[in-house]
C-alpha cells in the first residue's frame, strides 16, 4: 500500500516534469496590460505556432521588434509549441487580459470560431499572420503572410528564363505532404512553367528538412544519374542537403546540375554566392513592421485590406553577394 | 532438399530476410541498376551503399531498443536524445577558434554522447529505481529532450565547418563510407557484449520473468538501468551521425519519429514487444527493411501523397507473413507439395505490387 502512494507521488513528479516542460515554452513573457488610453501604449496579443524552425525564429524576433516599446507597443507574447489547444487558451487569456488587438499565427486552420467571436464580443480586432484559417472573414480584420503560389511562380519563371524551350530533365524535392507551402508552391510553378521545354524526371518529398532532401537526392542520382540538369527544391534547407549528394556523386552543384529553392536563409544565400545553388525566391519572414503597421490602422478605425501580402525578393548570385552582410536570419 | 529448406523455414530470421530479398528484388526487377556498384574517386558508389550508410543512425538507435524492449521495456526518448547530442556537439564546434582540430571535434562529440548517456542513466533510474512504466518515464525526455536541444541551439539551425567532423558521415575508408562502418563496428561490440557475457541471457531472464529472475539471483535493476544508459548512449551517437550528414544541428528535424521506426525494426526482425527472447541480427535485417523500403519509394517514383500508405503495405505484409497462425499455414503448404518450393516470396510479392 504504501509502496503503491510513493510510485504514485512519483507518478505525479514525472507529470509535472512533462506538464512544466510545455508550460515553459508556452508561458507569456509579459504579464499585466495596460489599457491603450492611458499613456497611449497599445497592448498587443501575440499568439505564435512556436519555434519549429530557423524561419519561425527570424519571424518571431521580428515581431518582437516591431512590437517594443520603443514603437509605442505592448507586447504580451506566447508560442504554443505548435498545440492548438494552447494557442486558443492564450488567446482566452488575451481576452481576459483586455488587450487592445491579437496577432494569431494559427497552429492549425479549424477550431478558431468559437474564440475568435468572443474576442468580437469584447471589441478586439484580430490580425492573422502568417497563416490562414477556415473562419468567417468577419472575424477577423486582416490577413497577413507570404505567398507560396507566387513564389512558386517566381521560381518557375527564372527556370523558364534560364532553359527556355531547351528540353531540360528536372527533379523536385517536395515540402511536406499536405502542407499549404508546399502545395501552393507546386502549383504556382507548374503553373509558370507550362510549355516550357521543362521535363519532370521525379518528385518526391523531402520534409522541409537538410537530411530528407539529402537522401530523396541520393535516390534521384541513383536512378537518374547525369542525366538531371536541374533541380527544384521547395526550400533552402533540402537543397543543401541534395547539394551534399550532388557533391557525393562526384557532379557539381550550380554547374551540372542547376538549382533554384526558395527562402533565402543565410545558409542557402551563402551557397548562391558561391554558386552551388542558382537562384533563391524569398520567403519572407520579417513581417513585423507591416503587421504592426496594419494593426495601429485597424485601432485608428482605417479600412484596410483584408489579405495583404510581404514583399518577397529573389536573388542571383551577386544579389546574393550583396544582401549577405545585412542578412539577419 | 526438402529437409534443408524446411530447417530454413523454420529459422525465424529467414521471415524478414526473406521480405529484405523481395524488397531489393522488386527494385532490381524494376531497374537492374539498383545494384550496380561503381568505383567513384577511389570509393564504392551505387544505391546498395547508400542504403548501408543511411541506416547507419537507426542501427545504433535500433540495437539499444532491442536489449530495452527485451528488457519489457521501451525507449521513446532516442529521437530526443539524437537532437541534444547533436545540438551539443555543433555548438561546441560553431563556438571553438578552431573547428578543424581533431582534438576539438573529438572534445565535442565526447561531450555530446557523455550527455544522452547521462539522460539515458536518468531514463534507467525511473524505470529500474522507481519503477515508473517505461513508456512514460521515456515520454518525460521525449518531450522534454527536444525543448533542450532547441533551447541550445536558439531555434535556429547551426551550421559548421570542420573536416574531421565531417568525415564521420561523409569519409571513407578502404572505398567504405565510415557511417556505415561506425554502423558495423556497434553491431560487433553490442553483439559481443551479449552474447560473449552473461548479459544476453539475464536480459532475456528478466524480460521472460522478471520476479522469476529477481528470485534466482539476477541483479535486474542493475541492467535494465545500464541498458536504458546504452540505449541513450547508442542514440548520442546516432545523433551525432545525423549532424555530421548534413553539418548542421537540426533540432527539429533531428531523429524526428526514429523511436517508432526503431521499435518497428524491432518488430520486423521478430522482437517480441512483450520481451524475453530478443534477436540482433533480426534487428539489423529489420533496419536494412526500412532503409531499403526508404529507397524504394524514390527509386520506384511512388508519388509523395502514396508514400505512407505503401509504406505502410509493404509492413503490414511482413508483420502478416511472421505471425504464427501465418507460418504455419505456410509450412503446411510447404509439406503437402513435394515438387515445387513456394517460398513466401511469390506472395509477398504480388501484395507489395497489389
Amino acid at each position: 500500500m504504501k509502496k503503491k502512494f510513493v510510485t504514485g507521488v512519483l507518478m505525479a513528479g514525472a507529470m509535472a516534469l512533462v506538464l512544466s516542460g510545455c508550460s515553459s515554452t508556452s508561458s507569456t513573457t509579459t504579464a499585466g496590460a495596460t489599457t491603450a488610453a492611458a499613456g497611449k501604449v497599445i497592448t498587443v496579443g501575440f499568439a505564435q505556432t512556436g519555434s519549429e524552425s530557423g524561419w519561425r525564429a527570424a519571424n518571431t524576433e521580428s515581431m518582437k521588434t516591431a512590437f517594443s516599446e520603443a514603437n509605442g507597443f505592448k507586447l504580451v507574447f506566447n508560442a504554443a509549441d505548435n498545440k492548438p489547444e494552447a494557442q486558443i487558451a492564450a488567446v482566452h487569456s488575451f481576452i481576459n487580459q483586455k488587450v487592445d488587438a491579437i496577432v494569431i499565427a494559427a497552429v492549425v486552420t479549424t477550431g478558431w470560431d468559437d474564440v475568435l467571436k468572443e474576442a468580437q464580443a469584447a471589441k478586439i480586432p484580430v490580425i492573422l499572420e502568417d497563416r490562414t484559417i477556415d473562419a468567417d472573414p468577419s472575424l477577423y480584420a486582416a490577413w497577413f503572410g507570404d505567398d507560396f503560389n507566387k513564389e512558386g511562380k517566381t521560381a518557375g519563371e527564372w527556370v523558364v528564363k534560364t532553359f527556355g524551350s531547351t528540353p531540360t530533365n528536372m527533379v523536385v524535392l517536395e515540402g511536406t505532404t499536405g502542407s499549404s507551402a508546399a502545395t501552393d508552391r507546386t502549383t504556382g510553378f507548374n503553373a509558370a512553367i507550362k510549355g516550357s521545354g521543362i521535363v519532370q524526371l521525379a518528385s518526391q518529398t523531402g520534409d522541409f528538412t537538410r537530411a530528407g532532401g539529402k537522401t530523396v537526392m541520393e535516390g534521384f542520382l541513383q536512378k537518374y544519374g547525369k542525366t538531371i540538369q536541374l533541380l527544384f527544391a521547395q526550400n533552402d534547407d533540402m537543397g543543401l542537403g541534395a547539394i551534399d549528394a550532388i557533391e557525393a556523386a562526384g557532379l557539381k552543384p550550380g554547374v551540372d546540375i542547376k538549382i533554384v529553392t526558395i527562402d533565402a536563409t543565410k545558409d542557402g544565400m551563402t551557397a548562391l554566392s558561391v554558386g552551388k545553388i542558382n537562384y533563391i525566391v524569398e520567403c519572407q519572414p520579417l513581417l513585423g513592421d507591416q503587421v504592426a503597421k496594419t494593426v495601429k490602422d485597424v485601432l485608428a478605425g482605417k479600412t484596410v485590406e483584408k489579405m495583404q501580402y510581404g514583399v518577397d525578393g529573389a536573388f542571383d548570385q551577386a544579389q546574393a553577394l550583396a544582401a549577405l552582410p545585412t542578412r539577419k536570419y | 532438399m526438402t529437409s534443408w529448406l524446411k530447417n530454413l523455414m523454420k529459422k525465424r530470421i529467414m521471415w524478414p530476410v526473406g521480405a529484405l530479398v523481395v524488397l531489393i528484388l522488386v527494385n532490381v526487377l524494376y531497374r537492374p541498376s539498383f545494384l550496380k556498384i561503381t568505383v567513384l574517386d577511389g570509393r564504392f558508389y551505387g544505391s546498395l551503399m547508400d542504403i548501408l550508410r543511411n541506416s547507419a543512425p537507426l542501427m545504433l538507435v535500433s540495437l539499444g531498443m532491442c536489449l530495452v524492449i527485451a528488457t519489457r521495456g521501451i525507449d521513446l526518448s532516442v529521437g530526443s536524445q539524437m537532437a541534444i547530442s547533436g545540438a551539443v556537439a555543433l555548438t561546441i564546434i560553431s563556438h571553438s577558434p578552431t573547428p578543424n582540430s581533431l582534438a576539438t571535434v573529438l572534445g565535442a562529440i565526447g561531450v555530446g554522447v557523455l550527455i544522452t548517456l547521462l539522460f539515458g542513466i536518468w531514463n534507467g533510474f525511473l524505470v529500474a529505481l522507481l519503477g515508473i512504466q517505461p513508456i512514460i518515464a521515456t515520454l518525460v525526455l521525449w518531450l522534454a529532450g527536444r525543448g533542450i536541444a532547441l533551447l541550445i541551439t536558439g531555434g535556429f539551425i547551426t551550421t559548421i565547418n570542420s573536416a574531421p567532423y565531417k568525415t564521420i558521415a561523409q569519409g571513407n575508408v578502404l572505398g567504405f563510407p565510415v557511417e556505415f562502418l561506425i554502423g558495423l563496428a556497434a553491431i560487433i561490440v553490442v553483439v559481443l557484449l551479449v552474447r560473449r557475457t552473461a548479459l544476453g541471457v539475464l536480459t532475456e531472464a528478466i524480460g521472460i520473468n522478471p520476479a522469476a529472475s529477481r528470485l534466482a539471483g539476477v541483479r535486474s535493476r542493475g541492467i535494465i538501468w545500464s541498458l536504458y544508459g546504452l540505449s541513450g548512449l547508442l542514440a548520442g551517437v546516432a545523433g551525432i551521425l545525423y549532424s555530421s550528414n548534413i553539418m548542421a544541428a537540426d533540432s527539429n528535424a533531428a531523429g524526428n519519429g526514429i523511436e517508432l521506426d526503431a521499435i518497428l525494426a524491432v518488430v520486423l526482425g521478430g522482437t517480441s514487444l512483450a520481451g524475453g527472447k530478443f534477436t540482433l541480427g533480426g534487428t539489423v535485417v529489420g533496419v536494412f527493411i526500412i532503409q531499403t523500403l526508404a529507397s524504394t519509394v524514390t527509386f520506384l517514383g511512388v508519388p509523395s501523397a502514396n508514400v505512407s500508405v505503401f509504406k505502410a503495405a509493404v509492413v503490414i505484409v511482413v508483420v502478416v507473413s511472421q505471425a504464427p497462425m501465418v507460418r504455419n499455414w505456410f509450412g503446411r503448404q510447404f509439406r503437402s507439395s513435394k515438387t515445387a518450393s513456394p517460398t513466401a516470396t511469390p506472395v509477398a510479392m504480388e501484395r507489395t505490387a497489389a
